[in-house]
């Protein structure tokens, strides 16, 4: 009985060092691409600041092994991240979605650019007017070296 | 003029976030399962490889899921707690023995008590994803209809069990027929 | 013995800094001379006793005192000496003992650097400065004491965290505070000339070079931490967004556009509360990294063990400290008014732009970081702000920076004089272009548009800020420190430019199972594995791979990853082997043994990463040469300035 169970322990830790990602690669570079950014886009749980890419922890081999599996069967990225945010919610996203509670987040650049502009033109105009009524030019005599 | 008060008025609103997410838990993800059908599962039971254990035998009956393994020091932490709460409560307890071995999971609740009416193994931690485990320990309350009512993460005390689980249970029985 | 003694130096410290507050702001404000007096020696007295509170920590590390609960819990008779040193800043306390002890050096450098500064005007620079270290002391002594008992005394310490237990932990934190820190001088200037209800030009002259030098050390601080992370890490990344990471590019960002808009306000009198507002962020960017990394609000590897009571006393300093110079600002900005004016294409055109970018990505960083926060704070659900938000976004801004940075160097105060260098500058586009076209093509084989745009964007800026010193050098006209300087720092900006591309665009990263006597081949490099064995450290037990690299057939080098465990904390540690070279880097990093004697095995290529710090020495270089200009040096005259100045024309 004792070496049955030596033997089945044995067994369990062999097979847990194959669930380890070996990281082969797809032989579709297209697949492998998919793959690269997938798991850079998910969270790790567990080590919260990584990827599953980059993570060392149990469950994100885990999960890279779900993307993996998911790929192969043919799931599109977003039934892969459906997946994932189906199970842990939107925290598992690094990149955040674009629904009504992001728009602010996603929207901001480009807002945020023309409210720079849209400022920076009104100050511009404002002093090239004063400028073009200034034709002394002595005051760039004075002032710092 | 007052563009001028902008900045402090910007400053205001950060502060009250701020002061507020002092007391939040930016790191605790909370379920989305909650409302809604709990994963099926059928697996393998933690004593005898030839039984299952699936949700399926407990169909119509509300029940506990508790996530545990070997390898967590929090499981360790509330398993004498989880036997006593286990013992009195109606509800069953079913185990989830997660990405664990199997021998030590046996040697453990030998040696330590067996609260769970059923234990599953979850070798490769399909279940777990499934259920949205990302850590141990982690306890679901699942009610008659199979609906994912709460999830409680860290491990399980009587205060809590008082708290968050039996009012629910409570709530849940009076509405089935 | 030793640790009480520090304890009261700190008490002391505290009372000096209260001493330098109050008698220095209240004697410029009652014009008393005798208390304004006070506020010098009361800021050479605190930095004494400062460093000897920092000396005790020091010495009961050194001495393995672990009666001291501090040092129980950071550090190890068996930690090699100079880690011991390090580890004094390794956890909060320790490093708000190294933030107290940074802010008394530069108080200390402003008070004896100032000789020439109105009495009034320093008197409030050193009050507010007492302030901060108020404060910080105060927050110390009731939450952060480094100096409590632990009784009875551990038998040996808890030892500093493996990752840690690195050269870069020396130099990486006291760079990055001094940096950081030294944001408080412009603050304090800021605040003081708002006091006053004065800011002109001979201000903007003075603050100028402090707020270089602060800079300067935050450059180089950042670059390290960039620098550690990416070998220390296992992973060879360079850059996480992590929000810490965040916390200190903002202050950063800040800081460069506060440095350009004092260039304006000290040649023109414009952009005063732009300058102003700038000074106020910059620091308070500052301060609220400090908040970030130690209130537990936000997740980052960086966070310090955190606890509610520490945020709330440092978000209520924050809120002082910024309210209370903000509340100044919206007293005093509105007179700021100006009507010296300026065309479009004009130098200050230029940098109204360049504020109103750096301005806009600092925002945008902020917003992404506290998102989840917000997102918390209302109910709205748990999202993650992550790297791939960050780097799409940051570019919204930054092209069109870099875009402008090649033009802006050339153009002149007040009037537009860029068509006489439309060709000059066409042409060093044109040629930035074909260059990095040859180089894509010919060293990496496969056009990108990432490739091509940055390395375009970064010879260009290369180019264009070599034009400047050379045809001034060509044409014999003087070269003054700040030209130089900004030649020299745009000259970074080029080189950091080239290196990013460079490594995002072609960087290769591969995971694969090896076995002894297997190899793979990358880039066209052959890591061929040789097996590993166990070796022993000081602290530590490891197991180490070896890889033969070879390229066509010549070795290249032999690299030596480890996987460590350390003894005291068994925490298992990827120590990864890195190959540096001109043109890339080859990285390699064992993963976890697999069945048999294999093992999974990170190997990256990483092409120009070094150029990315290399870029960052060359800003600093700049910054350093800038600062060293002859008009910063200390005069023998009051504010006023001479009405004529031979060199004033064209120098930034």
């Amino acid at each position: 009985m004792k070496r049955l169970l030596a033997l089945l322990t044995l067994l369990l830790l062999v097979a847990r060092a194959f669930g380890v990602d070996t990281g082969e690669e797809f032989a579709d570079p297209a697949l492998q691409a998919r793959y690269e950014r997938l798991t850079h886009d998910l969270r790790c749980l567990v080590c919260q600041n990584e990827s599953i890419a980059d993570s060392n922890a149990g469950l994100a081999a885990d999960l890279r092994r779900e993307v993996r599996e998911m790929l192969s069967a043919g799931k599109s990225d977003q039934e892969i991240l459906a997946f994932m945010t189906d199970r842990y919610g939107d925290f598992v996203l690094f990149r955040p979605p674009f629904v009504a509670r992001t728009w602010l987040l996603w929207l901001a650049p480009a807002l945020l650019l023309a409210a720079g502009a849209w400022i920076a033109v009104r100050i511009i105009r404002q002093k090239a007017q004063l400028a073009r009524t200034d034709t002394d030019d002595s005051d760039l005599d004075s002032g710092s070296a | 003029m007052w563009r001028y008060l902008l900045p402090l008025a910007g400053l205001a609103i950060l502060v009250v976030f701020f002061f507020f997410g002092l007391q939040r838990e930016p790191g605790t993800i909370p379920s989305p399962l909650i409302g809604k059908p709990a994963p099926s599962f059928s697996l393998p039971s933690v004593d005898n490889p030839a039984q299952s254990v699936s949700n399926a035998d407990y169909r119509g009956r509300m029940y506990v899921l508790n996530v545990w393994g070997t390898w967590c020091i929090g499981c360790r932490e509330e398993h004498a707690a989880l036997l006593a709460i286990a013992h009195t409560s109606a509800v069953p307890f079913v185990g989830l023995n997660w990405k664990d071995e199997r021998p030590l999971a046996i040697q453990w609740l030998k040696e330590l008590g067996n609260p769970y009416t059923a234990c599953a193994f979850d070798a490769d931690g399909r279940v777990g994803i499934d259920w949205g485990v990302y850590g141990a320990p982690e306890t679901f309350l699942v009610d008659a209809n199979g609906v994912v009512i709460h999830k409680h993460i860290a491990p399980l005390t009587e205060e809590i069990w008082q708290r968050d689980f039996l009012p629910r249970i409570r709530a849940a029985s009076k509405a089935a027929p | 013995m030793i640790p009480e003694l520090g304890h009261f130096a700190l008490i002391l410290a505290l009372c000096l800094a209260l001493a330098q507050s109050v008698f220095g702001l209240a004697g410029a404000y009652t014009r008393r001379t005798e208390w304004m007096s006070v506020a010098r020696p009361a800021v050479a007295g605190q930095f004494v006793f400062v460093a000897l509170a920092f000396g005790c920590l020091t010495a009961s590390f050194l001495g393995n005192d672990f009666s001291v609960r501090y040092v129980a819990l950071n550090s190890n008779s068996a930690l090699p000496t100079f880690y011991r040193v390090a580890a004094v800043w390794g956890a909060h306390e320790g490093s708000l003992m190294l933030w107290i002890l940074v802010l008394s050096i530069w108080s200390i450098a402003v008070a004896a650097l100032s000789r020439s500064l109105p009495d009034t005007f320093i008197a409030r620079v050193l009050g507010v400065l007492g302030l901060i270290s108020t404060g910080f002391l105060t927050f110390t002594l009731a939450t952060s004491n480094p100096f409590l008992r632990l009784l009875p005394p551990a038998m040996d310490g808890n030892d500093l965290n493996p990752l840690l237990q690195d050269f870069a932990l020396a130099v990486h934190p006291p760079i990055l505070y001094t940096g950081y820190v030294g944001f408080a001088v412009a603050f304090s200037f800021a605040c003081a000339a708002m006091l006053e209800g004065r800011l002109d030009q001979a201000w903007a002259r003075w603050t100028r070079p402090w707020t270089i030098v602060a800079w300067m050390f935050l450059t180089i601080g950042i670059a390290l931490g960039s620098w550690w992370a990416y070998y220390e890490l296992g992973w060879g990344g360079w850059w996480f967004w992590d929000p810490v990471e965040n916390a200190s590019f903002m202050p950063w960002l800040a800081g460069t556009a506060l440095i350009h808009s004092l260039a304006v306000t000290e040649k023109r009198n414009l952009f005063r509360s732009w300058t102003l507002l700038l000074a106020i962020f910059a620091f308070s960017l500052s301060l609220l990294g400090t908040f970030l990394v130690r209130s537990g609000v936000l997740i980052s590897v960086h966070s310090f063990a955190s606890d509610p009571a520490r945020g709330v006393f440092i978000l209520a300093f924050l809120t002082l400290c910024i309210g209370g110079a903000l509340t100044l600002f919206a007293w005093r900005a509105p007179k700021l008014g100006s009507s010296a004016g300026f065309e479009l294409g004009s130098r200050e055109s230029f940098l109204l732009f360049n504020n109103a970018l750096l301005v806009i990505a600092a925002s945008l960083i902020l917003l992404g970081t506290l998102y989840p926060l917000f997102m918390d704070g209302l109910d709205l659900g748990k999202i993650s702000v992550g790297p791939p938000y960050f780097r799409a976004v940051f570019l919204v801004p930054m092209l069109p920076l870099l875009a402008l940075l090649g033009v802006g160097m050339h153009s002149t105060w007040k009037r537009a004089r860029l068509a006489e260098l439309k060709r000059p500058l066409l042409l060093g586009l044109a040629g930035a272009f074909a260059l990095a076209l040859v180089v894509v093509l010919i060293a990496y084989g496969r056009v990108t548009i990432l490739a091509l745009v940055g390395l375009t964007a970064g010879l260009w800026i290369i180019f264009s800020a070599l034009r400047v010193p050379v045809s001034r050098l060509l044409s014999r006209q003087g070269l003054p420190a700040s030209v130089l300087g900004m030649s020299i720092a745009h000259f970074g900006v080029g080189i950091f430019t080239i290196g990013v591309a460079g490594v995002e665009a072609y960087k290769i990263e591969k995971d694969v199972a090896l076995r002894p006597g297997q190899s793979v081949q990358i880039a066209g490099y052959d890591f061929a594995f040789r097996g590993v064995h166990d070796v022993a450290g000081p602290n530590y037990n490891a197991i180490e791979g070896e890889f033969d690299v070879t390229r066509k057939g010549a070795l290249v080098r032999v690299l030596r990853p480890q996987k460590r465990v350390y003894r005291v904390q068994t925490m298992p540690m990827t120590e990864a082997a890195i190959t540096v070279g001109w043109t890339r880097d080859l990285f390699v990093a064992l993963g976890d043994q697999l069945g048999g004697d294999a093992w999974s095995v990170r190997i990256q290529y990483k092409p120009l990463i070094r150029y990315i710090w290399l870029g960052a020495v060359f800003m600093a270089l700049g910054g350093l040469t800038a600062a060293s200009d002859r008009r910063y040096r200390p005069v023998r005259v009051t504010d006023t300035l001479p009405a004529k100045d031979a060199t004033a024309r064209d120098t930034p």
